[in-house]
């Protein structure tokens, strides 16, 4: 090298210093201040935007029925176990008896023994009646005879107090008859009292349904109101869905639903709201709502299962929309960056609602048509030297 | 005419070639040490850019949300929303955390944010790609740096949240990556313990014989419904009204809900002066130590380069050359050299800056700073080989 020319060295040394500054100028252009930074423009559009409202919510049934027995008492049979469908009517479980089978057989024998009671007392009234009508029939007589003197007073008087206590003797069994009936109705009632609450003691479910919890075994002592099976209402699977309150303008029922199961990511259930709850959380500010299943799913999900729900609303009239990156804030005011000539300017606008795929639909300030920066490596400032690019990641 | 200094170069083009660009790549270290400590504060700076806020309303008597823990009720920005002066506000919780991607993971800062209002201020501020959250739940916006691509799925805690929009300089002040997600959510990953811890507490609490007796149904289920649930942000986030002081509104919020606020200066305080003071100071110390000793090396270089050509300065002296072309072609030499070792350092610095891990700020006030000094230190490192040149006897050319 150090024998090369003069000229030589000249031009290498004059290369190497020249692609030097080169070097330096583009590290310069690119890099720092002076640097352009990419963005990427998009014109605003026309169109309307659907909103969509996103929840979370749980499965569950409609109504669960919470069953046990109004009196307290061991546990005898329980004939369902967790997850069984039941029929309405259909005998869950029982509570031990404990002697009130065998009062009920004795209250039997009391009545049988009050009906032939009462049935004795019945004869006797014929038997009294029958005697007053003989003794009313020849003291009749006696009297008649009398009046022609072909009997003495005496036998007149006679026939006369024979008919009064035959007439004393029918009242009387009359009075013993009539309290015998309704010593065997009392019986009859209380055989009818006691048969009740044996039946009482059979547990039966009130719907069809579900078995979703067991939570007494044979054996247990259950008190008197304690539920010891919860039976679930399966006619009317539901999502009890809650909506942020700050987007849920125009929750109502009717409207379509998706519902995604957390057991099930990829599959979507159709549905639609049934009501919106009139009592709002306001600890967590949020709405709840009802979704319905259209179908139910083939094998129900667990009552309890989380649940992502989207609830489209109506879309909104036509008019310009933006991504919702494209609105920023810029000195404590929102809008957009417009694209004019290479240079950008801020344009305050108001902003209407939004969709899931982040499509704005701005009210005023932007006319269809205009283009404006949607993505940028760094914050906008007026008259930031930016370079119009397709995208700006890989 | 060539001069006396390009001719010498010349001659010796490669040695002067491998100096300067020796000497580059030491003022290129140099610079990115500048720059380390540059891209530091501005990191923290940055955050606090991102945010939007005016003020940063915390916890009494912390100095959160960043350099220390800081819990408020979220109903709390009600109370400040009614504040004169405050715009508009919003609920943030800020969580770093490893969270997984693919079979890596990655060290993050997980921001909870409105999701609804396109003007709250904690939202990423531009998108390079994708869009804002418009779910409530299960949505996130993720810093490039963290890795994250459109459609890629992170795992926080219990849930997976879809990335749906990229952004870029969203960084802690630590530098982690931010990662935004619903608010809601957020709470939720702060407080959420896995299910087997939550199992355990449901048992202690159902051992527990004050809140589960019989007799009292409904108490237990009371009081794990509490248990599980998370009301508390780690600040409210608020701006104030174009033309406001900010010191206003925060002082009467200081006042009538007994909270601490910050205004911007004061975060800016906390962050450089508390947050990352040791870290910066650590940096900054390395720094000066580095330009000293660079500084040093630049001197010996062209000290040596010049005593080495001696011999040929006696010679041009033997032939009557006047002492100010010696001196000029010495002092055109060094500059010469710290030119070129300027402009590989800047080059150098720019290219391999983007490869650090965490952000190299390269200032334009920086690199004009560092090129004074390497002129200024060229210039003042040839007086001495000048003062060696002029005092050399012309009879040494001869031997």
């Amino acid at each position: 090298m150090r024998r090369g020319s003069v000229k030589g060295r000249t031009l290498l040394l004059a290369l190497f210093v020249a692609g030097l500054a080169g070097l330096l100028g583009y590290v310069m252009v690119n890099s720092g201040p002076l640097a352009r930074f990419p963005v990427t423009v998009q014109e605003v559009g026309v169109g309307s935007v659907s909103p969509a409202l996103f929840g979370i919510g749980v499965v569950e049934a409609r109504a669960v029925h919470r069953v046990g027995a109004s009196s307290t008492g061991r546990l005898e049979r329980l004939h369902v176990q967790t997850g069984d469908l039941v029929a309405a009517g259909q005998l869950l479980g029982e509570i031990s008896p404990v002697d009130l089978d065998d009062r009920i057989e004795a209250q039997r024998s009391a009545v049988k023994r009050l009906e032939s009671l009462a049935s004795a007392a019945g004869a006797r009234v014929e038997e009294t009646a029958a005697r007053k009508k003989y003794a009313e029939a020849q003291s009749t007589r006696y009297d008649n005879l009398l009046k022609s003197n072909a009997v003495s007073v005496e036998a007149a008087d006679a026939k006369r107090q024979e008919r009064q206590v035959t007439a004393a003797a029918w009242t009387s069994a009359r009075s013993d008859a009539e309290a015998a009936r309704s010593e065997l109705a009392r019986a009859k009632a209380e055989l009818d009292g006691m048969q009740a609450r044996r039946e009482d003691l059979r547990v039966f479910s009130p719907v069809d349904g579900l078995v979703a919890a067991r939570d007494a075994e044979p054996g247990d002592v259950v008190a008197a109101g304690q539920a010891f099976l919860q039976v679930a209402d399966l006619a009317e699977l539901r999502v009890s869905a809650r909506f942020d309150q700050s987007g849920a303008a125009g929750l109502q029922a009717g409207l379509p639903a998706e519902i995604v199961l957390r057991s099930r990511p990829g599959e979507v259930f159709a549905g639609r709201v049934l009501r919106v709850e009139p009592m709002a959380d306001s600890v967590t500010e949020e709405t709840s709502a009802k979704i319905v299943f259209d179908h139910l799913p083939d094998s129900a999900p667990p009552l309890g299962e989380l649940a992502e729900v989207t609830v489209r609303l109506p879309a909104s009239p036509e008019g310009p929309v933006i991504p919702d990156a494209a609105l920023r804030i810029y000195e404590g005011r929102l809008g957009v960056w417009t694209m004019d000539d290479g240079s950008v300017s801020f344009k305050q606008v108001s902003a209407g609602r939004r969709d899931l795929d982040g499509r704005i639909r701005v009210l005023e300030g932007l006319e269809p048509g205009e283009r404006v920066v949607v993505y940028s490596a760094r914050a906008l400032k007026p008259g930031s030297r930016v370079k119009v690019t397709e995208g700006l990641t890989r | 005419m060539i001069s006396l200094a390009g001719r010498d170069i010349l001659h010796g083009w490669g040695k002067f070639v491998l100096t300067s660009v020796g000497l580059g790549l030491l003022i290129g270290v140099t610079l990115t040490m500048g720059g380390v400590y540059r891209g530091m504060v501005d990191d923290a700076k940055v955050l606090l850019d991102n945010s939007g806020a005016d003020l940063w309303i915390v916890q009494k008597d912390t100095l959160g949300p960043y350099a220390e823990p800081s819990s408020i009720y979220d109903d709390l920005l009600r109370s400040v929303l009614a504040s004169p002066g405050v715009e508009s506000a919003a609920n943030v919780t800020y969580l770093t955390t490893q969270v997984r991607r693919g079979r890596e993971d990655t060290r993050v800062m997980v921001a909870g944010i409105d999701p609804h209002d396109p003007a709250a201020p904690g939202r990423p501020g531009y998108l390079t790609a994708g869009r804002h959250i418009s779910r409530g739940h299960y949505e996130a916006v993720a810093d490039e740096a963290s890795g994250f691509r459109l459609g890629d799925e992170i795992r926080i805690r219990r849930n997976l949240y879809r990335v749906v929009g990229i952004t870029k300089r969203m960084v802690s002040s630590g530098g982690d990556p931010m990662v935004f997600i619903p608010l809601k959510d957020a709470q939720e990953a702060q407080f959420m313990k896995d299910n087997d811890a939550i199992l355990q507490q449901r048992r202690r609490t159902e051992a527990n014989p004050a809140f589960n007796r019989p007799g009292a149904p409904g108490v237990l289920e009371g009081v794990i419904a509490s248990q599980s649930a998370n009301p508390y942000v780690n600040s409210v986030l608020a701006r104030v009204h174009p033309g406001t002081d900010p010191e206003l509104a925060a002082s009467h919020i200081r006042r009538w809900l007994r909270l601490e606020v910050y205004t911007r200066e004061q975060m800016e305080d906390i962050m450089l002066g508390k947050l990352i003071a040791t870290s910066s100071k650590q940096i900054a110390m390395l720094l000066v130590i580095l330009a000293v000793v660079s500084a040093a090396i630049v001197a010996f270089i062209i000290y040596t380069l010049t005593l080495g050509k001696i011999r040929e300065i006696a010679v041009l002296k033997l032939i009557g050359t006047r002492n100010r072309t010696i001196i000029g072609m010495i002092l055109q030499q060094a500059l010469a050299l710290g030119v070129l070792g300027f402009a590989i350092g800047e080059i150098s610095a720019t290219f391999w800056g983007p490869a650090f891990p965490k952000y190299v700020l390269l200032e334009p006030r920086d690199a004009f700073t560092g090129f004074v000094s390497v002129m200024v230190m060229c210039a003042f490192a040839s007086l001495i080989a000048i003062r060696v040149a002029v005092g050399v006897d012309p009879a040494e050319a001869i031997g």
